[in-house]
């Protein structure tokens, strides 16, 4: 190393430097680093090698880092028996692969091993010169030292792998907790076909509150309940939970839907969750040799829509007050309604209807147009999957709300004979 | 699919890491002569990735149901089956399954089993094989989800191809860890015998994945087999000698 220029007068209290003075110390800093000292003692090691990984040239900071003597290791030595066993597989695989195909490679990740046979972590840039043959020439390869870098990498690894565990047992925490709220089999009456729908919002990894179910409330009498809870996560679907299984046992107890909904909003009040629902909870049983009595009532809820045979849509049930709220005294009316051969009843939840695209609702309108158009030979299964799919489809796949529907069929005098038992 | 259309069938499979572009020095030079089949494993390249199942390509039997699968689409008989690396045992169960499909089998660097075992050199150790599912994960930290639609998935989109060839090698993490797993962790060694069809064995010098003994042990258990030594190092002569290949190939292909 060249010696230091004395630099006189100037002398930490001296005084300020002067202009020659300035510029000996630019040149002398300018000798210090001349291109062949910053080639051996840069802050990174660089290598050049063959091709096939043989090292013909290496630098001072690459030697200390690694311990090699330079005269058992230059041309010697090949770049990946540097490298720890898995390395140098993947070096195989995916380095030597790309860094031919592409001219270079960045940022590769791999450990050294040193003579001590210590493990260096590295981070690898690498190009492929090419000679005036266009055949490969010389590899130019510059490793950084990267152990911090890694050890933080490897803790940002670790903390991804615990986010993905973690996302998994949320999602399946979500689908077995959405399935205790769903019927465990297709909901059956004998007589009568029926079909019930569910998808959930979005990805699935959040409970939803809609929930519905068929049952046999007394000999020759089934309920049919259908609803929403305001919400998702765990509240909404403990509150779903409630609600499902109140209106399950209110309505073994009690004819009237009416009164199982009011039953219903009671509990929910006692629940004190500041949570509210809407349902509808229905009764049929066979009135005549074809025909079926069905008596609902609809508490905050749209009301269900009958179509029959020759397509036309109404509406069944008179409005009926949200269950849940405070300051909302509950009120629902009974009402029934014949349902002839042909006649389908169709429950959904606001996840149909408040479907959005670009701020455009799928709206009732859509819903009666769509139930007009099926034809009146679709089953229960059909139409409950038109309505699904037309809803999902109207926001391009990404429901942010959950569907649930439920499609009652009373089959027709020609369909009398497939209905199934009863 | 390229070359002459009544030739007989060359099907080309890439090993674990890249895709079919490792074929693009070799496979051109067989269009005169053959029909070239280049394809790409489900869940590697620019396959659907909505037919990855992770089942199926647990173990190798997945991937060899995918050349049985391609030959069937094809309706090849006879193929000469090339297998780079993890495909050359590949190439041995499908034509396991489908023998009038597969007449002839080229090995390119073929290892039956990777790690060693009693008596026998694979060259690894299992913790060695936890080590390179490191390195994968350490390389993929840039990998973003995102990009899979990208990568994946486009063959009829030529403008992706300047992405196909930047994301050359680069595929969805958790596929390329289980193609390592199912690789580097399968033992193919008696199923080497049962092979019945022509077989040519290349063999690289200094290859650390398949070492020379590794090459000589798989031509020494497939009775009608054939062993070339290349010149060309390490574990792609497909990329870095493809003339020495092309020869190789060329002259099994003109005994058989």
């Amino acid at each position: 190393m060249p010696s230091r220029v004395s630099s006189g007068a100037s002398s930490e209290h001296g005084p300020p430097r002067t202009a020659p003075q300035a510029d000996a110390a630019f040149y002398q800093a300018l000798v210090e680093d001349d291109p062949e000292d910053l080639y051996e003692h840069a802050p990174c090691a660089y290598l050049s090698s063959l091709p096939d990984g043989t090292i013909v040239k290496a630098n001072a900071t690459f030697l200390s880092w690694t311990g090699y003597d330079r005269d058992a290791f230059v041309g010697r030595r090949r770049f990946q028996e540097l490298l720890a066993p898995g390395d140098r597989i993947f070096y195989e695989t995916h380095f030597a692969p790309a860094l031919r195909m592409q001219g270079q490679v960045r940022e590769i990740a791999v450990e050294l091993v040193t003579t001590a046979g210590q493990r260096l972590p590295v981070l690898v840039n690498a190009v492929l010169e090419r000679g005036p043959d266009g055949e490969p020439r010389v590899v130019r390869t510059v490793i950084f030292d990267a152990r911090e870098r890694r050890s933080y990498e490897a803790e940002l690894v670790a903390a991804r792998r615990r986010a993905e565990e973690s996302e998994a047992r949320a999602r399946d925490l979500a689908a077995t907790l959405q399935s205790s709220l769903l019927p465990p089999l297709a909901p059956s009456i004998p007589g009568l076909d029926v079909a019930g729908a569910y998808r959930p919002s979005g990805d699935g990894t959040e409970v939803g509150g809609d929930f519905y179910d068929v049952f046999e409330t007394s000999a020759e009498t089934w309920g049919i309940m259908l609803g929403d809870v305001c919400g998702k996560g765990p509240a909404a679907a403990a509150m779903t939970a409630v609600a499902r299984y109140t209106i399950l046992a209110a309505g073994l107890r009690a004819a009237s839907p009416a009164a199982v909904l009011q039953t219903v909003h009671e509990a929910l009040l006692q629940q004190q969750r500041d949570r509210f629902c809407t349902a509808v909870y229905m009764t049929v049983q066979r009135s005549s040799g074809s025909e079926w009595t069905a008596t609902l009532a609809c508490a905050g809820h749209e009301r269900p829509l009958r179509i029959d045979a020759d397509g036309t849509v109404d509406r069944i049930g008179r409005y009926g007050r949200i269950l849940g709220m405070v300051s909302s005294q509950h009120r629902s009316t009974d009402v029934s309604v014949v349902l002839r051969p042909g006649d389908r009843v169709v429950l959904y939840t606001d996840g149909v209807t408040d479907a959005r695209r670009d701020g455009e609702l799928f709206g009732s309108g859509r819903l009666i147009d769509l139930l007009a158009r099926t034809p009146a030979a679709a089953d229960a299964r059909q139409t409950a999957d038109a309505i699904v799919d037309a809803a999902v489809e109207f926001q391009d796949g990404r429901t942010v709300d959950d569907i649930a529907v439920v499609v009652l069929s009373v089959p027709g005098a020609e369909q009398l004979g497939s209905a199934g038992p009863g | 699919m390229t070359g002459v259309p009544d030739g007989r069938p060359m099907v080309f499979a890439h090993g674990f890491g890249c895709d079919q572009h490792m074929w693009r020095f070799v496979a051109p030079a067989f269009e005169g002569a053959y029909r070239v089949v280049l394809f790409d494993y489900v869940g590697v390249g620019g396959s659907d990735l909505a037919a990855y199942d992770v089942d199926r390509y647990s173990s190798l039997d997945g991937y060899a149901s995918d050349v049985v699968e391609v030959c069937e689409a094809l309706e090849l008989t006879d193929a000469v089956f090339i297998g780079h690396s993890v495909s050359s045992m590949i190439g041995v169960l499908a034509a396991r399954r489908a023998p009038e499909r597969i007449g002839a089998l080229v090995m390119v660097g073929p290892s039956p089993r990777y790690i060693d075992d009693d008596g026998y050199v694979g060259g690894f150790e299992p913790d060695d094989i936890d080590g390179l599912l490191a390195s994968l994960e350490n390389n993929y930290l840039g990998w973003s989800s995102q990009m899979a639609p990208v990568i994946m998935g486009n063959p009829d989109r030529p403008e992706l191809g300047a992405e196909l060839t930047e994301s050359f090698c680069r595929t969805d993490p958790k596929i390329q860890a289980r193609f390592a797993r199912a690789t580097f962790l399968s033992d193919n060694r008696d199923d080497l015998v049962e092979v019945t069809v022509p077989t040519l064995v290349l063999q690289c010098s200094d290859d650390v994945i398949a070492p020379e003994a590794v090459g000589r042990f798989v031509h020494r258990q497939i009775p009608q087999s054939t062993f070339v030594q290349l010149r060309a190092t390490g574990h792609c002569p497909n990329l870095s000698a493809p003339q020495e290949t092309i020869d190789a190939i060329e002259g099994f292909l003109g005994s058989l």
